[in-house]
């Protein structure tokens, strides 16, 4: 297979861009696919955290492109998955340590040997975006629906077309179906017809995401929770698979179990 | 959401969308509300030395076509037949 690099980004921090790598690197490594994230918020690091590998780091992406240390050597191994690996970010050094080209660079050396290369890019639309999104050959943009979350999402878009980087694909992440049944949160309709880019991924709005990033270990990884599967069927997108989009209003069978039990 | 609108019962999202909806054509041609209007006021001091239009009766706008928006001028033009007869 030939290696794609795919960039997650989104304009308006919060909104899930590291769940949403650490998730997807871990669904697209449990397929048996060689993953390679790289955490690009020089300064503000986490998705260490999130997959669970804080203290196994040594040297980081500042190490690798002031040439300390050799790439293999800041790639962290996953616990669990053989084939999964974060490259850290720097926490001490500023986002000019780096420079899209130093990207560009480290992207192209790990192509020779991964499947997937996952960038977390930092919020905002300044250095730290600009490293992440120079070698994308895939961009997600991230957003959630409400009002300054899909704002910065369409900035984002609008920065990406006018730099002719491939077109990007939208996750709506946090979706909460009762609160749009209820007319009080913008539906997945309305922020594609707001933003008019292929949505590629619907994640509810999900408690286990927290217990998960608690744990350290990705919740894309075990078989319960919506936002698990909303993640594992992004990663089969990406795959080139067509995955239908799930149903946020249907419950599991267990749940709606003890719902009923519980209910009267 | 204003009083009016609580009292019609409109619901909080369909304020969402349509304020999102101006604020992000706004965004992307960088043309201001203020701004549009100046250059509304402009095009029709500008046709008006051509021809004789009736300023109420035009509509210039912004209209959104997927990821683009384009300026839309509908400017009726008056008949001038009966001049020429009497
Ligand atoms: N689907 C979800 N359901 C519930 N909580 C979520 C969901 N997605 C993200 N969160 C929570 O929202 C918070 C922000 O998520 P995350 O750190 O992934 O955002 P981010 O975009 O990477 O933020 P930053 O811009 O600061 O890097 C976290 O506490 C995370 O647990
Ligand atoms: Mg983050």
């Amino acid at each position: 297979m030939t290696s794609k690099v795919i960039t997650v980004t989104s304009g308006k921090g919060g909104v899930g861009k590291t769940t949403t790598v650490a998730n997807l690197a871990a669904a697209l490594a449990a397929d048996g696919k060689k993953v390679v994230c790289i955490d690009g918020d020089i300064g503000l690091r986490n998705l260490d955290v999130i997959m669970g590998l804080e203290n196994r780091i040594v040297y980081d992406v500042v190490d690798i492109v002031e040439g300390r240390c050799r790439t293999r050597q800041a790639m962290i191994r996953d616990k669990r998955l053989p084939d999964l690996f974060l490259i850290p970010a720097a926490q001490t050094r500023d986002k000019n340590a780096v420079s899209p080209s130093d990207m560009v660079r480290l992207c192209n050396e790990l192509r020779e040997e991964a499947d997937w290369i996952l960038i977390d890019s930092p919020a905002g639309i300044e250095r730290g975006f600009r490293n992440s999104i120079a070698p994308a050959d895939e961009i997600l943009i991230v957003t959630n629906p409400e009002m300054s979350a899909v704002r910065d999402a369409d900035r984002v878009i609008g920065l990406l077309e006018a730099e002719e980087k491939p077109a990007p694909s939208l996750i709506i992440n946090r979706m909460n179906p009762d609160m749009v049944k209820r007319g009080d949160m913008l539906s997945v309709e309305d922020v594609y017809d707001l933003l008019r880019i292929n949505v590629i991924g619907i994640v509810p709005e999900d408690e286990n995401v927290i217990i998960a990033s608690n744990r350290g270990t990705p919740l894309a990884l075990d078989g319960k929770g919506r936002a698990g599967q909303a993640f594992r069927n992004i990663a089969h997108r990406l795959n080139g698979e067509e995955v239908p989009f799930m149903d946020l209003e249907a419950r599991s069978i267990w749940e709606r179990l003890t719902k009923l039990t519980r209910g009267r | 959401m204003s009083i009016l609108e609580h009292l019609s019962g409109k619901k909080s999202a369909k304020s969402a969308k349509e304020r999102l909806q101006l604020v992000l054509i706004h965004d992307r041609t960088d043309l201001s509300p203020a701004a549009l209007d100046a250059l509304r006021d402009d095009l029709i001091a500008t046709i008006s030395r051509h021809i004789d239009i009736d300023p109420a009766s035009m509509h210039i706008d912004i209209e959104r076509e997927g990821r683009s928006q384009r300026l839309i001028a509908d400017i009726p033009l008056r008949v001038i037949g009966s001049r020429r007869s009497g």
